[in-house]
């Protein structure tokens, strides 16, 4: 029987920083829960806003899979392999830290905030050499059905990670329903809902709400509004 | 009240330092770094370590090695793989390993 954890979106850890605005679905930095310590292999989910001309500066990562998905505006990333990338709404970037690298992330725009998810995955492989990867998807291919954004195949749809995890987005109009199967057996599913409403299986969740379901073979995703969502498919033993 | 020592092992120097500043933000942690293994080996006997980093680009045979002679010396010690490199994890890493 399918294992299930609701995280509602007003229990998250919040940092605000004046110029950082950070919701935290896990553990991160100042934020300590022992009950949010992360899913499977999934152990940072961070909806970050940050305002116009500001950023995080250079800094170090290592041994991690940093997903970056934004949401509203441009984050310019530079790091120490010499990458130097602007990330657009409807792009993604996934970069392997390993190793380690130093990276700084900025919105370079003077007038408007940039809003993006950042997401660290465990790897399933230490200390590899760093790298880095971005992408633009098709928005359409997200409308009304599930659109693959990342995988551990580096010839298959989206970016890759060192780890045997599964991202897809998804855009769905009011009443739109389907299936997500499990990829791989052991893995389980962590749902955020970017905007409106969602039922998974019978579990209603609302704009920025997470939820976590393992030990099933699949759930269906039915849109209760129009929605947008991402679904996270990762190991839960790592 | 006495500072909770912390050993930190990381092959990357400048990982390994930002972690040494990072942990000993925290008026309650004392962090030691050390980027060799005999280094670390050394650092360990010199003072009551309560807690050890493992940081980034340690090969598993140095990991088994140090692990057993930290565990010789203090079979009590608490050793916890660092992830990150960084601020993002270290606090929870700390706090959950030492509750």
């Amino acid at each position: 029987m399918a294992q299930t954890v609701l995280h509602k979106a007003d229990t998250r850890g919040h940092a605000s920083h004046g110029w950082l605005n950070s919701y935290h679905s896990f553990s991160f930095s100042s934020y300590y829960n022992p009950q949010r310590m992360n899913f499977g292999a999934l152990r940072v989910l961070n909806d970050d806003t940050v305002d116009a001309g500001m950023g995080f500066g250079t800094h170090p990562h290592d041994n991690m899979e940093i997903i970056s998905i934004p949401l509203e505006g441009d984050l310019e990333h530079k790091d120490s392999m010499n990458n130097v990338a602007v990330i657009k709404n409807g792009d993604i970037q996934a970069m392997s830290a390993g190793t380690g690298i130093y990276h700084s992330e900025y919105n370079k725009d003077r007038a408007h905030r940039v809003k993006f998810l950042q997401i660290w995955v465990y790897p399933n492989k230490k200390n590899v050499e760093p790298r880095y990867d971005q992408i633009t998807l098709n928005l359409e291919d997200r409308h009304n059905k599930l659109q693959q954004i990342l995988s551990p195949n580096p010839e298959d749809e989206g970016v890759w990670i060192h780890q045997n995890a599964w991202f897809h987005l998804g855009k769905f109009d009011k009443g739109i329903s389907t299936e997500y199967n499990i990829k791989a057996k052991g893995n389980g599913v962590y749902v955020f809902v970017l905007s409106g409403d969602v039922k998974i299986n019978d579990q209603l969740l609302n704009t920025r709400d997470g939820y976590g379901i393992w030990d099933t073979d699949k759930f269906t995703i039915t849109a209760e509004t129009d929605a947008e969502f991402l679904l996270m498919e990762v190991p839960m033993v790592f | 009240m006495d500072k909770v020592e912390i050993l930190v092992i990381c092959r990357h120097e400048g990982i390994l330092q930002t972690i040494i500043r990072l942990v000993n933000a925290n008026p309650d942690w004392n962090a030691t770094g050390a980027s060799a293994d005999d280094e670390a080996i050394a650092e360990f006997a010199a003072r009551p370590f309560k807690l050890v980093l493992l940081g980034s680009g340690i090969e598993k045979e140095s990991e088994d090695r140090l692990c057993t002679a930290f565990r010789a010396r203090d079979p009590e010690i608490i050793i916890v793989q660092h992830y990150g490199g960084g601020s993002g994890l270290l606090a929870a890493e700390i706090y959950q390993a030492l509750n």
